[in-house]
């Protein structure tokens, strides 16, 4: 049964508090293990195989001679994974098409991309592995390819998938197409609003993917024994997702798979789906031992999903007092070699932070010979929003209004109906932008060269499944027990915050850990912006759990009623002067003596949270540019985000500015750079310019609190809405520096050099 | 019974058709509805819809009840990084 828990104002102790973070010590001292920190005795290392080629049909695979060489304990190929059928299956809250997955974990009739893998080795040692590799034949038929997005899409491109039609279109298409398929959200008479503008602007844009840069490469353990079962240590968003597709690979039952989570080095949506983790369960199996499979970055770059690469098409009207009469978009998406980019969430992201008459977006799903993209926070949207805030700017200008105005005059509110389904309920977006025009940063002054920008962003925040226990030990010490992976983010802090606030306890009292998945039933990813609103519902649920039982055993013991018994700061006590009067039992007392009058005390919720709470911000961007070099370089940004209820500020802001940050590096410098030959060129961080920390100034927050009213403590969730608007604001910027509309990204100096040098050209 | 809107996108599914009413109690007998009303829609339903009652979003939520006059959309299956 789906659950809501309605939010209650009240005063509060330690929510919106800053305490430390449970793994911090751990990770400050070094102690804190994460995927490639796990070994057992005996195991062997696993490497992969990969497609050296854009597109091939592999002809055959021939094994022997690198299963002759000493140290190698098995080789798996396509032959090893069983045939799976072409239709979407929800493995857990995840739909996917299996045919998809087996395919993409290893190559069956074609590779797809540059990178991808074509067979894997176990082996005593890593430089027996990769020698393995090198005596592995593949003979490829090495076949046209396409990287290109408005190209894939063009009558006559080389076609990744034979069977693929277009679906989302009427009558079904007689020819194959990459385009995998067409969406159209809408509303209103679009025709009627373009001409009911008094100006319109339209633009075309185009970005390239981008890799979500976690800093920790893929990395697991696996240890198949002989009666059938199978262990997984990996770094994960999501151990029980990960769990259902291993188990569905390898045709496993589900609980003959325990996985254990590690700490995790960053995924932000890149660790959402397994890669390695299947192979090494069944290099596992084959050879007996267990295997290690860790990543190397150009594994991690020319193998696994960045966001896609898109073209951008905005068109926007508007009346001369600065009221938008019409939006229109169209969104063509990269998916990779496998359908399934985020241009749907994009679609809906688009211009829903407006409140429009008259709507229409159409958005392209399409493959094309790279990787498979996987979802990087707020999946789709910060590129769909760079083209239509950047056109909204641009219409703000051309009708001498001030950018923060007219996004105010248009800013969709309570009530607001969306143009791709429910009406928006409480939220927080005309706030945002009233604080940053209230910011002193949106005031200050300017020096040479320099430009200041504003961007909006919106998402929709999730809940889902969600599982939690709270264990009350002898002490009444407590152990929240999460099925929720802790990104990093530190919300495992916020989780045992809450607990502490419900019992009235001291937060160090309670000791929250991600338990592995025969711990606790199904628990969905760390995603979408879901943890601290369905994980802490589900925390709050387990507590209030905890607190009745508590009730329970101190009206036995004192022999009182229930109703007469409250609980307040971490004791119960006389419900008031009315009831039956006792003499007041702390937590402790109560623990104590738990075993003596009932057994152990605990609560748990197993629960599929609804109720999220749309985020907004509005970010703030003061650049300075380089005329010499087309360098950009970011002097001042503010980050104002509604997050519902910041549980923990410091980690709050934490995700604020790093959600800025890597929009900054999306908008300056990374792109994935193909030779002619469909060969990734940049696959390392020397080549791949991810911003550091001496590229960045401070940035600032304001956190705007509108609490969602479905949740108990207001909270709507806060990683993902961060990092949508910074591409925006950053072109708006340099357009303000420059007077030049930069409409691809990235930014980079060439880029910003060339359309100087072009406008210089132009000017005579 | 109650308003069901299905958003602009789900039409090559249902012949264009986006909005009509039906007397279900809740989100399984509604899916079962359209789905035998849209065979086409079938495959959407099962995997990558989520509804609004009332305009809050459900998702994965089959035993949500629906009330007589409720007002329901079907909209995509929102997910995230």
């Amino acid at each position: 049964m789906s659950t809501t828990l309605k939010y209650q104002e009240k005063a509060l102790k330690l929510v919106g508090t800053r305490p430390l973070r449970p793994d911090g010590v751990d990770k400050v001292t070094g102690r804190a293990r994460f995927g490639a920190d796990y070994n057992l005795s005996g195991q062997l290392i696993g490497k992969v195989l990969r497609s050296p080629h854009a597109h091939a049909r592999i002809k055959s695979i021939d094994t022997s001679a690198a299963l002759a060489l000493p140290g190698v304990k098995a080789v798996v190929t396509r032959e090893d994974f069983a045939e799976m059928p072409d239709e979407l299956a929800a493995v857990g809250e995840l739909t996917i098409n299996f045919r998809d997955v087996t395919r993409n974990m290893m190559a069956r009739e074609k590779a797809l991309y540059d990178g991808h893998p074509v067979a894997a080795v176990a082996a005593t040692t890593e430089s027996v592995a990769k020698h393995a590799l090198a005596l592995i034949k593949v003979d490829y038929e090495v076949l046209p390819h396409v990287i290109d997005v408005v190209e894939a899409m063009q009558p006559g491109a080389p076609l990744l998938h034979e069977n693929q039609y277009t679906q989302g279109v009427k009558p079904r298409p007689e020819r194959a197409s990459n385009v995998a398929k067409r969406l159209e959200f809408g509303r209103g008479d679009v025709a009627a609003g373009f001409a009911a503008a008094d100006v319109i602007v339209e633009r075309e844009f185009s970005t390239k993917p981008v890799h979500q840069g976690y800093i920790e490469p893929q990395a697991c353990l696996a240890s198949y024994s002989a009666d059938g079962q199978a262990e997984l240590w990996t770094s994960t968003q999501g151990h029980f997702v990960f769990r259902a597709q291993c188990a569905k690979v390898l045709q496993m039952e589900v609980a003959k798979i325990r996985v254990t989570p590690t700490e995790i080095g960053g995924g932000f949506g890149g660790k959402n789906n397994i890669y390695n983790e299947a192979l090494a369960i069944a290099l596992s199996r084959k050879s007996n031992h267990p295997v290690k499979m860790v990543m190397t970055r150009e594994e991690v770059f020319r193998g696994t999903g960045p966001t896609p690469g898109a073209n951008v098409k905005v068109k926007l009207g508007a009346t001369r007092d600065g009221k938008i009469t019409a939006a229109e978009a169209e969104l063509n998406f990269q998916a990779g070699a496998f359908p399934g980019s985020p241009v749907n969430q994009a679609s809906m992201c688009a211009f829903t932070r407006y409140d429009l008459e008259n709507v229409r977006v159409v958005g392209n799903d399409v493959t094309v010979n790279r990787p498979k993209v996987a979802a990087y926070r707020a999946p789709g949207a910060p590129i769909a929003v760079f083209g239509v805030e950047s056109v909204i700017d641009e219409m703000a200008k051309k009708l001498g209004l001030d950018p923060i105005e007219f996004r105010l005059k248009n800013a969709a509110k309570e009530g607001t109906q969306t143009y791709y389904g429910p009406k928006l309920g409480v939220i927080g977006y005309i706030q945002t932008l009233e604080a940053a025009r209230a910011h002193p940063h949106y005031s200050a002054a300017l020096g040479p060269n320099q430009g200041r920008g504003v961007a909006t962003g919106f998402w929709f925040n999730i809940g889902n499944e969600t599982t939690c226990s709270l264990n009350v030990q002898e002490d009444g010490s407590l152990t929240l027990n999460l099925g929720t992976i802790d990104v990093a983010g530190g919300s495992r802090a916020s989780m045992a915050m809450m607990v502490a606030e419900e019992l009235g306890i001291a937060y160090e009292r309670v000791r929250p850990i991600v338990g592995d998945t025969s711990t606790l039933g199904f628990n969905f990813l760390t995603a979408g912006s879901r943890s601290t609103f369905a994980s802490g519902m589900a925390s709050v649920i387990a507590s209030r759990q905890v607190i009745e039982k508590l009730r329970q055993r101190v009206a036995k013991i004192r022999e009182v009623p229930l109703e007469a018994v409250a609980w307040k700061d971490g004791q119960a006590l006389p419900a008031d002067a009315s009831a039956a009067q006792f003499a007041p039992m702390s937590l402790t007392e109560i623990a104590r003596m738990a075993g003596k009058t009932g057994g152990t005390i605990a609560g748990h919720a197993e629960i599929n949270a609804q109720g999220a709470g749309p985020g907004f911000g509005t970010h703030i961007v003061d650049v300075e540019v380089d005329r010499q070099t087309g360098a950009v370089k970011i002097v001042r940004y503010t980050v104002v985000q509604d997050v519902g209820k910041a549980i923990h500020p410091a980690y709050v802001e934490g995700q604020m500015q790093g959600g800025a940050a890597q929009g900054i590096g999306w908008a300056l410098n990374e792109e994935y750079v193909y030779g002619d030959d469909g060969v990734l060129q940049n696959p390392g961080f020397l080549d791949y310019r991810i911003p550091v920390a001496s590229d960045l100034p401070r940035i600032d927050t304001v956190i705007v609190e509108v609490p969602n009213p479905n949740h108990p403590y207001g909270v709507r969730g806060c990683g993902e809405v961060p990092i949508i608007a910074p591409m925006a604001a950053i072109a708006n910027a340099i357009e303000n520096a420059t007077g030049l509309r930069l409409t691809q990204q990235p930014f980079s100096p060439p880029r910003v050099l060339q359309a100087l040098d072009a406008a210089a050209a132009a000017k005579g | 019974m109650a308003r069901i809107t299905l958003a602009s996108s789900l039409a090559p599914y249902t012949d264009g058709e986006l909005e009509l009413r039906l007397e279900v109690a809740n989100v399984r007998q509604l899916f079962q509805a359209l789905g035998e009303r849209f065979p086409e829609l079938q495959a959407h339903l099962e995997t990558g819809i989520a509804v609004a009652i009332d305009n809050e979003i459900y998702q994965d939520a089959l035993l949500q009840p629906i009330a007589r006059d409720s007002e329901v959309i079907l909209i995509e299956k929102i997910a995230g990084g």
